[in-house]
Parts: C-alpha cells; structure tokens; sequence
C-alpha cells in the first residue's frame, strides 16, 4: 500500500490527518459551496453584498420555484432528457454491436477500423462542425432534437466501441467456441452470450454517456436554435446573459442543471470511475 | 482462434444454387458476413458524421464562402491571411497557455490522489466529493467562476481587503485567460485525481514491500517504485488532459466570450466566432482555422493510436 496507512503512524499523524482532510474537502468544494449559499439567498443579501455570511432569508425553494415560473428552465430539463436517453439508448446497441465485431472476428480491416473509432474519438469538435450544422440542416433536421441526438449518437459511438470492444476481447473466447460448437448461430452468439456478459459494460457506459451528453454544450450551441429544443447547458447559458445581476437565481438554475448527473454519478458511482478510468490500472 | 482456420471457405455461388442452397451458403459465410453486418449502423453513422466531415472541412478551407451563395474557390488564401491574422496569434498563443497550465492538472492530481489514498472513515464519500466538480456541467462551472471572479460576487470582500476593490479580473485584457484557465483546470485536476486512485488501487503490492525492505523510503520508494507503476494512469491523465485542454470552447463562451478585445480566445473559440456568430458567417475561414486546431490534435491522436498499436501487437 502507498502510501503507508495512516494507522499506521504516530498519534499525532493520524490526528492531524483526519482534521486536515476535511479542511482541504472544505477549501476544494468553495466554489461550490458559495453558489449554493448563494442559491438560497434573497436579492436584499445579494445587493447588500452578504455572500458569506449567514443568509437573512432563506429562499432555495422560492428562488427555484422564480426560476421556473419566470423562465423555460422545465422546457430545458426535458428538453436534455428528450436528447440525452435516446442518444444513451442508441450509442450504447450500437457499440454492443461493433465492440462484439471488432473484439471477437479477425478480419483484415479490423484493427483499421477500430483505429478510426478511437481517432475520431478525439477529433476537435470545430473540424466536424461547418459539415455536420450543413448536413442537419439538409436533413430538416436543423433545430431539432432529432437532429441533435442523430450527431450524439454518430459520435459518441467512437469511444463506445473502444470501450466495449476491449471489455468483450477480455471475455473467455471458449464461450463463444463451445457455443458455436454447439451450433449456435453468430446472431445467438451475441444476444444470448456477449449482450448478457458485457452488462456491467453497459451500465459503465450508460452513466458515462448520460453525464457527457447532459453536459454537453458545443453541440447544442452549433444544432439548435430555438427554447423549444434547447438543453439546459445551452439555456443556462442564455440566461446568464439576462441575469447579470441576479446571481440568487442563476444559481439556484445552475443547481438544477447539476442535479441530475449527480444522482446519476452517486446511483452509479462504481461504473461511472470503472468507465472513466478504463485503462488507468493495466497498460 | 481455432474456429477462425477451420472454417470452410466457399466461393461465390452460381446463380442456380443460390436458392438452392441459400441457407447452406450463409451458414458457410456467416462467419464472415456477422462482423459486418454488425458493424454496419455504426460505421455508416460514423463515417456520415465523423470521417466524411474532417475531409468536407478541409475542403471548405480552400473556400470562400459564407454557406449561402455560392462557394468560390480559393486555394490557400485562407491559410495565408491567417499568417496576418493579429487573433489567430493571440489563440494560439492562448491555446498554448491552456495546455502547459493545464498540464498542472496531472501532478496536482496525483498528489490529492496519494493525499486521499487511506482507509479512514468516510473516505469514500469524501473520495466523491473531490471528483464532484468534474459531474458538474463546464457550463455550470463557468458560471459559478465568473460569478466568484465578480468584484460585487463573493471574492469582492477578499479583494478589498487586498487593496485590489473592484478588480475584475475577467475584464482585464492580461489576465482574463489565466482566470478561464484556473476554472477549467478545477474539473481536471478532480479527473486526473480519480484516474490515479484507481492506479493506486491497482499497485503491486509485493514490490512496494521488497522495495521499503531495501530502505526504500519517501521519494525514492515514489520516484522507483511507485511512479513506474503508474505509468498507464500516468499516460491517461496526460492524453485526456491534453485533449481537454485543446476542448477549452465551453468556458472561454460562457466566461468571457473571447474578450476582453479577443484577449482570451482560443482556436477552438476563435474559429466557431469566425464562422457562425454575428462577425460573419465566414465558413472557409473558420474551416481553415479548424483544420489548425486539427493538425495540433492529430499528432497527439497518432501518438496515441501508435501506443495502443503496440500493446495490441503485443496482446496479439
């Protein structure tokens, strides 16, 4: 173990260790612990520039309840779930399908293909961007969550193949002999061996994809135009530019816009760090 | 992978047979057609709106065009006036800051990592709470930093104190990138954080033995034993910290928007303003800048395929 546990040392160590984390816990979350003081504050607090100190008022629940009267924050919410679960749902079959293909057949162009997967995983977004916008729009899709999920899809395809091909390639390939031994077709193979075996894979994936989408801006800047198909990123965003002033309840919006990958990450918390740090522990 | 080599090959059957012997074909074939067939939804989808765009993009770049009327070609001339372009220096330049600061992320990183690496109680939850900003949306985060830096915001008291009242220092053309930076680089030290937690999770546990049994202790026992361990975290963290770097669009749009006077742009910034914002739909300009940014990212991306090139060989 490195390093050396902390039980392990003097008394005084251990003591000290245990004050300093939280403390340390404490300075790391100050940006986030000043916006949800701030959340809860009144715009008397705000204008009078209490920011730290005990709030005079305590108005989360009326802050929240202003936002969403006062702004399509609840058309923006759905708005990022109507884009984030079908792409969640789609990129996910879809790399089941070709993480099996590239993991479990040797054909020529396999490692090729796999190679493009990951380069283009990492291609900046702006080089696809002029094309991409153009062919949406093409497609009627232009401003649409349609439009939008369809990209997503395309592209976080790339990372789940890589991801699920190297969880399949990592299976027993027994399994699949001994079945097609047996006379099982390739098709069974998949949906009764592989789709069953890769489901910690899945549920890694799901959240990981789940938080990048919900979190995504770019794209939502770039494909969608009009509130009836904007994400919160993206609305929260517009709104900022509004409230210049009225942090009390920009924050209580950036609160809503974080709750939903929080609970996702701490539901999910194994797979979520299995999926990121994919690759952290072995070469 | 025995199955592979034993099984029959068949050639094209001729037109007779094939309903003949339709079923008998494909279970022939199966083995061969399956891969594809599986791979089709996702490599046509790929290639629609990844592969075929990065070419599209770099042929737009000889264009001048503003995505309505019709495209004139150009040749290099939007390479060229980049080479005057006053802001495309200033990005780059800032890009450049981006990715050494950000670089910070990765030893700051592992020292909250080997810091949080005990077994006391709560630690997991506390664990948690440390990767917590990474979660958050970059949006959320950029609002959250611009509303700190705000000299009537939560830092107003502390710059006061300071001497410094009203400072504002998002709107000072100097300094308003650093600002950005330490912001984005707040997420990033959380990823490369969880990144080495994982890998000391992961350290072998013998080595580490033998080694404080030869006397190997404080930084020699990390600089020899440890740190070549974590070789393979150490590699992630620095492609994925890179790459975020480079990724800088969300905070420079919600933060600063490329101000003050174009001070903090960066190229990826830079060329979605030059393309698509009120300055001008100048789409062959911003593709040009687009496939600068490209040329950047690619050499890491070949680096980076060239690794797992090998470790594939090597598993082969």
């Amino acid at each position: 173990m490195f390093p050396i546990p902390i039980q392990k040392r003097p008394l005084i160590n251990r003591i000290s260790y245990k004050i300093l984390v939280p403390v340390s816990l404490f300075i790391w979350l100050i940006p986030l612990i000043g916006i949800m003081l701030t959340s809860i504050r009144g715009l008397g607090d705000i204008t009078a520039g209490n920011y730290w100190g005990i709030p005079s008022e305590f108005l989360l629940f009326s802050n929240i309840k202003d936002v969403f009267q006062n702004t399509p924050m609840l058309s923006y919410i759905i708005n990022s779930f109507k884009i984030t679960i079908p792409t969640v749902i789609g990129a996910v079959a879809i790399s089941c399908m070709t993480g099996f293909a590239l993991a479990s057949y040797k054909f020529k162009a396999n490692l090729f293909i796999f190679f493009t997967f990951i380069a283009g995983n990492f291609v900046p977004f702006q080089i696809l961007m002029i094309p991409v916008r153009d062919l949406t729009f093409q497609m009627g899709l232009y401003d649409t969550v349609t439009g939008l999920v369809l990209f997503h899809v395309a592209f976080q395809t790339g990372f789940c193949t890589l991801f699920m091909r190297n969880f399949i390639k990592a299976l027993p390939n027994e399994l699949f002999e001994a079945a097609r031994i047996d006379g099982t077709s390739e098709f069974n193979i998949f949906l009764k061996i592989v789709v069953p075996l890769t489901r910690p894979a899945i549920a890694a994936l799901s959240v990981l994809i789940f938080t990048f989408i919900w979190n995504d801006f770019f794209w939502a800047t770039v494909l969608i135009q009009g509130q009836h198909a904007m994400p919160i990123t993206a609305g929260l965003k517009s709104l900022n530019g509004q409230w210049v002033t009225v942090y009390h309840l920009l924050s209580a919006g950036s609160i809503i816009a974080a709750v939903p990958p929080v609970i996702m990450f701490f539901l999910m918390q194994k797979h979520f760090i299995a999926g990121l740090t994919l690759g952290a522990s072995k070469g | 992978m025995g199955w592979f080599s034993t099984t029959p090959f068949l050639n094209v059957p001729n037109s007779t047979q094939v309903t003949y012997r339709k079923s008998s074909w494909w279970k022939l074939n199966q083995q061969r057609l399956t891969p594809w067939i599986f791979l089709f939804p996702g490599l046509l989808l790929f290639l629609v709106y990844v592969i075929w765009p990065i070419f599209n993009s770099l042929y737009i770049s000889l264009l001048q065009w503003d995505g309505l009327s019709p495209a004139i070609y150009v040749g290099l001339s939007n390479y060229i006036e980049l080479l005057d372009d006053e802001y495309f220096y200033i990005s780059l330049m800032n890009n450049l800051k981006w990715l050494i600061l950000f670089m910070l992320a990765v030893p700051i990183g592992l020292g909250l990592a080997i810091f949080l690496n005990q077994t006391i109680f709560g630690i997991r939850l506390i664990k948690s709470l440390f990767f917590f900003p990474f979660v958050i949306s970059q949006v959320v985060i950029g609002i959250i930093f611009s509303w700190f830096y705000n000299p009537r915001g939560v830092i107003g008291p502390f710059l006061d104190k300071l001497g410094l009242s009203n400072y504002a220092i998002l709107a000072d053309e100097n300094f308003a990138t650093y600002g950005i930076i330490f912001a984005g680089i707040y997420p990033q030290i959380a990823y490369c954080m969880i990144l080495y937690l994982t890998g000391l999770n992961n350290l072998n546990t013998d080595q580490i033995e033998a080694g404080r049994m030869d006397g190997a202790k404080g930084f020699s026992l990390f600089k020899n034993i440890i740190l070549p361990q974590l070789k393979p975290a150490t590699f992630l963290a620095i492609v994925v910290t890179v790459i975020g770097s480079l990724r800088s669009f969300d905070m420079v749009a919600i933060m600063t928007q490329g101000g003050p006077y174009g001070s903090t742009n960066v190229l990826a910034y830079y060329m979605f303003e030059t393309a698509l914002s009120e300055y001008g739909y100048r789409m062959g300009y911003g593709s040009a800048i687009a496939a600068v940014l490209f040329t950047i990212m690619m050499f890491y991306i070949l680096f980076f395929i060239y690794r797992m090139y090998q470790s594939e060989k090597k598993g082969l």
